[in-house]
């Protein structure tokens, strides 16, 4: 499917899988897990989650800097995920700690105690024992793996369908994918949601079957994980925007009509690319919050959705290095500004604290990209490219077309 | 002649403004038709109605071999039955290059899945080629159709309804903002696409249309004024009335 030919007809992505292993490689060398110890396995897991977030912006610049959906729900389609996955890990664990329990006891435990055990394990904090209906394939792994994919795969089915066969097109349909965001994110809020309410779900770096492994060596797993996913996600995007596919949807992003009068079927596209970056979103996800630890309703909340435009926005739209370079330049500048790491500011008068002031230092430079490089942080890197090669290119070449017309004349 | 396209007693109202009144007529196989009217006679909408855009209040409209009415069709499947249209305005994808605009446009399979597996084969590299030598932009393939000058643009979106391979070609005011060697290139252009299928040429410009040597409907307040050669129309009293006289 993605034969050579793809790779050298387009180098920047065999560059950004060379700079991707290269990172990967250098994470694992310097981590505490595998390496000399130089980083902190605290600091592992976050690079990990930040490839998550570079998968998902890369899912964000398909569907709104490719496809022109400002789409402000495909956090929502992330959070889904990480519930997903956290739902296998938290059952598998609790079950691993009530039948460790029960062994103590004189007689054997049946089936039902077990599962009544787990159940007010998992949701005592909400004021119940029963396992909810929903929670019925949590025993099984390779059922939570394919609800990863199939959960936020159906509702963007769902939803898309409704929603582009309907014609909302434009800042409309943000506000119905926004709608949408905080209707399940009120829902899970709800203590009898069957996904805890707010308390979320927890504990998730810890692995079933593999509690006795240090987090030092799983925190390398899944960066590990991270990479080849974020790897298999960029080639699988930049496959798909490659061809005459990639020429329809931006055709759609440009004109939506005109593309309609060539025979395409619009709202068929917009489906495919809303669903299938749900998925990628929904993969990125189920890795990011066993890194993460814990999962609440708070992470599908709107704002993390327009994060997400912002970080696109920021890096660039329309080329997928762009919303890699804008997810992980800022997620992890966020973290640096928010984790307490950043020395504040005494001014006498006042301290500028930057958990504070992180926000308004975002939004000034969100402006600042806005007014000075609208193509973005990746715009400011395709000039570059274009400097060099405009160089390059000898004069002759440049004055043949000018030859050829007077030919034709 | 059979006729290819058939519109019969086609009424369409807009916030209580009769855009069409009415209108029958009808045009065969490989016709070269122009229609002309004063501003607010009904091209447009008319053309809207034909390709999907609008959807008429009362009438019929049914096209192809058999017969098949238009009305129930979404925009995309009008024009994959074979119904191309040119807007007034050039609109080609300015940031993408000629190539990729013709390849576009090229009649193959539009499925979202079979477009997203499909790779251009050498008979569509040839196809686009012709095309492209066709309309005067053979050296412009690997240009963004941004930078095209605004005549190209419009030879440009003649060429991707060419690649389209309709049998109905519906162009609204081709020749505006052109030059007199533009307009000549156009005109045969629009002559030789019509040997094989039927163009409606939408058109204001009187000396455009007499070039076009062909039969000329006059469109007046939704419905039909007059038909004929164009001397035959602009002998009509009704049409001196109310289009040439002013």
């Amino acid at each position: 499917m993605i034969g050579r030919t793809f790779l050298l007809r387009h180098p920047s992505v065999m560059v950004f899988i060379a700079l991707l292993a290269l990172f990967t490689v250098g994470a694992t060398v310097l981590s505490e897990g595998f390496g000399i110890g130089l980083i902190s396995t605290s600091f592992v897991k976050t690079l990990g989650k930040t490839l998550c977030l570079c998968l998902i912006a890369i899912a964000m610049d398909l569907v709104w800097g490719y496809c022109g959906i400002l789409s402000l729900g495909h956090f929502a389609f992330f959070g889904l995920g990480g519930y997903m996955i956290g739902m296998w890990l938290m059952y598998e664990r609790t079950k691993s700690i009530v039948v460790e329990q029960l062994d103590a006891a004189p007689l054997p435990p049946t089936p039902e105690e077990v599962r009544e055990a787990i159940g007010s394990q998992i949701f005592g904090v909400v004021g119940g024992s029963d396992i909810p209906a929903i929670w019925m394939f949590a025993d099984s792994l390779i059922i939570q793996l394919a609800l990863v994919v199939l959960v936020p795969g159906l509702l963007a089915l769902v939803f898309g369908w409704l929603a582009f066969r309907s014609r909302v097109t434009g800042v409309y349909l943000s506000i119905l994918t926004q709608a949408m965001t905080l209707a399940l994110s009120l829902y899970l809020f709800q203590n009898d949601s069957g996904l805890r309410g707010n308390n979320g779900l927890s504990g998730l770096q810890n692995i079933p079957g593999a509690e006795r492994i240090s987090q030092d060596i799983v925190s390398i797993w899944f960066l590990w994980a991270s990479a080849l996913a974020l790897g298999a996600g960029y080639l699988f995007a930049a496959w798909m925007v490659s061809g005459k596919f990639g020429n329809v949807v931006r055709g759609i992003r440009d004109d939506e009509a005109r593309v309609r009068f060539l025979g395409y079927n619009v709202e068929a596209y917009k489906l495919v690319v809303f669903t299938v970056t749900a998925v990628i979103a929904g993969i990125a996800g189920a890795l990011y919050y066993p890194q993460a630890g814990i999962i609440n309703p708070a992470e599908i909340a709107p704002i993390a959705s327009i994060y997400l435009a912002v970080w696109v926005a920021i890096g660039g739209r329309g080329r997928l290095y762009g919303a890699v370079i804008g997810a992980a330049l800022v997620s992890l500048v966020s973290t640096w500004f928010t984790s307490g790491q950043a020395p504040d500011i005494p001014l006498g008068f006042y301290t500028i604290e930057w958990v504070d002031w992180w926000l308004v230092l975002l939004g000034f430079g969100f402006v600042l990209v806005t007014l000075f490089a609208p193509q973005g942080l990746g715009g400011l890197v395709d000039a570059l490219v274009r400097n060099r090669q405009t160089v390059a290119v000898p004069p002759a070449a440049a004055v043949k077309p000018v030859e050829k017309a007077s030919e034709a004349t | 002649m059979s006729s290819l396209l058939e519109v019969a007693g086609v009424s369409v109202t807009f916030d209580g403004f009769r855009a069409i009144n009415d209108l029958s007529f009808e045009i065969g196989a490989a016709e070269l038709r122009a229609i002309i009217g004063p501003n607010g006679a009904g091209k447009t909408t008319f053309m809207d109605i034909v390709t999907g855009k609008t959807r008429p209040d009362e009438g019929r409209v049914d096209y192809g071999e058999p017969p098949r009415s238009l009305l129930r069709m979404s925009e995309s499947e009008i024009a994959r039955a074979g119904i191309g249209r040119k807007f007034q305005r050039p609109t080609v994808f300015e940031q993408q290059s000629v190539r990729d605009n013709l390849m576009m446009a090229l009649r193959n399979d539009r499925a979202p899945f079979g477009v997203m597996f499909w790779r251009a084969g050498e008979a569509d590299v040839d196809k686009v080629g012709e095309l492209a030598e066709e309309i005067g932009l053979a050296d412009e393939l690997d240009r963004m159709a941004g930078e095209l000058a605004h005549g190209q643009k419009q030879w440009l979106e003649i060429g991707m309804l060419l690649a389209q391979d309709p049998k109905l070609l519906l162009v609204d005011e081709p020749a505006a903002g052109m030059t007199l060697g533009e307009r000549e290139h156009t005109t045969d252009l629009l002559k030789r696409a019509a040997e094989t299928r039927a163009v409606v040429v939408v058109e204001h410009d009187m000396e455009f249309v007499r070039r076009l040597e062909c039969k000329v409907t006059v469109l007046h307040e939704g419905s039909v004024l007059a038909e004929g050669s164009l001397d035959h129309v602009t002998a009509n009293q009704d049409v001196i009335d109310v289009y040439l006289g002013r």
